[in-house]
């Protein structure tokens, strides 16, 4: 069996995010980091392939971004993955990074593809759904949980209020959140040295247009400092919540 | 023309962010010039369909059967997007929740219709048709330009106000063709009886300054004050002394609730990019440099522990007026 993971390259998640002429990131000193829930999907995608009771037996990871992202891509093929793809091109929107993910997976018989439910640079909670309706395939989103035994897939999907178990044919696109691996695993040296000469494919991207453009980017404006209430009158803050904020 | 909706149900009936989303739907379509449809997929009775004309609906579109009481990601795009077709939607309409990011990106593929998600506000213009978004996991926002003909958006939970309208909606049945369910449930396990989280509109939420998994009690008791719901940050989930559900924070729960009262939280910068979207923030603390205090609007330097029972006690005498 074959996982494909999606993965993004976003700005570290402690970045203090500005922006040249409000219309595009400063990269500078930015500190780049694989998207937190495609990082979790490639540790369940790990430990799916260690674990012997079921036939995964390649990890792929596939990256829309130019070269500047292949420190991301090495860190996942640190962390286990057996190799890599790059589509070569600067992500403009959610819709052309789809198309680009779909032209490559199309071309292979993977028969899970991951992706974290969003990304943490532009939250759009998309490339997944979009992946899967342009291949074709069927899709479940927001999976907490992903267990193979033999050919059957079991997932954990949330819905308003609790879950639902679920099972699914594949190929399939699996959209993946919170609890599908519990901490994001760490590259060890030994993997670090093994990612070197694993292989990093590198393709150009299709022509394909941009749905969206983004015109400009501001930063939130400052929150009017805190009112501090004396701990000793608790009475003074009820009073502030019923009569200044009328939230209670 | 006509700005369509997608109204998700829950057991047969709808709740205030269905209401929601027919007010902002309807709201555009008053600078469109049009009128707002909704969609809705499964067993919905007359009378719970009617609701959604008080907020704006002039025709619902009916698609019943059993079968839709769980989502087929694939069966409900085919639907929505039939719909869509039928209505000769410009924009289309869904929650930025669960069932929202499950199915607006496939739609957007199926139309060629460019996705504006988790927006909280109405458009800043209609030509040409652009949005604000949060990005950054909440620390910028974005001016996105929605190019193409039909636009899609998702709309955050809370985040718009509901506004009635005198209108009966009219109610069509409609029976699109669609294919087999490929997603097969085989349980379903649901918490009852608890006010769910996004849903809440005051949270009390406890952090590692609660101490221990023992120290609850005034948070419930709070909650149940309020009649709100409870979180935690993730520390407390990942320590397992409270259910990972309850999580809120850049991986958890993304909430955007009236009040939220953060107890023993420090604020680290994933537990505010789940929560800074709330409109009103109490944090206690016992240190004052914490960054939660940079986040919320009223504060307590204190121990939440001792702080806690007071404020409880304030709220108990403060009601008996």
């Amino acid at each position: 069996m074959k996982i494909a993971i999606c993965l993004g390259n976003v700005p570290d998640t402690t970045t203090k995010v500005k922006f040249i002429n409000e219309t595009e990131l400063d990269k500078t000193g930015v500190q780049w980091i694989i998207n937190p829930w495609d990082e979790l999907a490639l540790t369940r995608a790990m430990e799916l392939k260690e674990d012997t009771g079921n036939s995964v037996n390649l990890v792929t990871v596939i990256t829309v971004g130019t070269k500047e992202t292949e420190p991301t891509i090495r860190k996942a093929l640190a962390i286990g993955a057996d190799d890599a793809i790059r589509i070569n091109s600067e992500p403009t929107d959610v819709y052309n990074v789809a198309i680009q993910l779909a032209e490559v997976i199309k071309t292979k018989d993977f028969d899970i593809i991951i992706c974290g439910i969003e990304s943490s640079d532009f939250n759009g909670a998309a490339v997944g759904g979009m992946v899967a309706e342009i291949l074709g395939l069927p899709s479940v989103s927001s999976v907490s949980r992903l267990s193979i035994s033999g050919s059957e897939i079991e997932m954990d999907r949330e819905i308003d209020g609790g879950k639902e178990i679920v099972t699914i044919k594949t190929p399939f696109v699996a959209i993946v959140q919170k609890g599908i691996a519990k901490e994001p695993r760490i590259a060890a040296m030994r993997g670090i040295m093994m990612a070197r000469t694993k292989p990093l494919v590198v393709v150009e991207p299709v022509s394909c247009e941009s749905l969206t453009e983004y015109s400009g980017f501001v930063l939130p404006q400052p929150k009017a400092s805190c009112k501090m209430v004396d701990p000793g009158n608790m009475a003074e803050l009820v009073s502030l919540l019923q009569n200044e904020a009328k939230v209670l | 023309m006509s700005v369509l909706v997608y109204t998700e149900n829950w057991d047969g009936k709808f709740k205030k962010l269905s209401f929601e989303l027919v007010s902002y739907a309807s709201k555009i379509a008053e600078m469109l010039a049009t009128n707002v449809s909704v969609v809705s997929i499964g067993d919905v009775e007359e009378g719970e369909l009617q609701k959604l004309g008080k907020y704006g609906a002039s025709k619902v579109l009916n698609i019943v059967g059993s079968q839709f009481r769980s989502l087929d990601n694939q069966v409900f795009t085919e639907i929505i997007a039939q719909a869509a077709v039928h209505e000769d939607a410009s924009i289309v309409i869904l929650a930025h929740n669960n069932s929202g990011k499950a199915l607006a990106p496939r739609l957007s593929v199926r139309l060629k219709a460019a996705l504006g998600s988790g927006i909280s506000k109405l458009p800043v213009s209609a030509e040409p048709f652009t949005v604000n978004k949060k990005v950054f996991s909440g620390k910028a926002f974005a001016c996105v330009v929605l190019k193409t003909k039909i636009k899609i958006l998702t709309l955050t939970q809370n985040s718009f106000e509901l506004v009635e309208k005198v209108r009966v909606a009219t109610i069509e049945t409609f029976a699109p063709e669609t294919g087999e369910y490929k997603t097969i449930v085989k349980d379903v396990q649901k918490q009852t009886g608890e006010i769910l989280l996004n849903d809440a509109e005051i949270v009390v939420s406890g952090g590692r300054g609660m101490k221990s998994p023992e120290n609850w009690g005034p948070i419930e008791e709070l909650a149940g004050l309020l009649g709100a719901a409870t979180a935690c940050s993730r520390p407390v989930s990942d320590e397992g002394w409270r259910p990972h559900s309850e999580h809120t924070g850049q991986t958890g729960k993304i909430i955007a609730p009236n009040l939220y009262i953060a107890t023993g939280i420090s604020g680290a910068i994933q537990h505010l990019a789940g929560v800074s979207s709330s409109k009103y923030i109490v944090a206690i603390n016992t240190d004052k440099d914490a960054p939660i205090f940079e986040a919320a609007d009223y504060g307590v330097v204190g121990d939440a522990l001792k702080v806690l029972p007071d404020f409880i006690k304030a709220i108990k005498e403060a009601k008996s007026k």
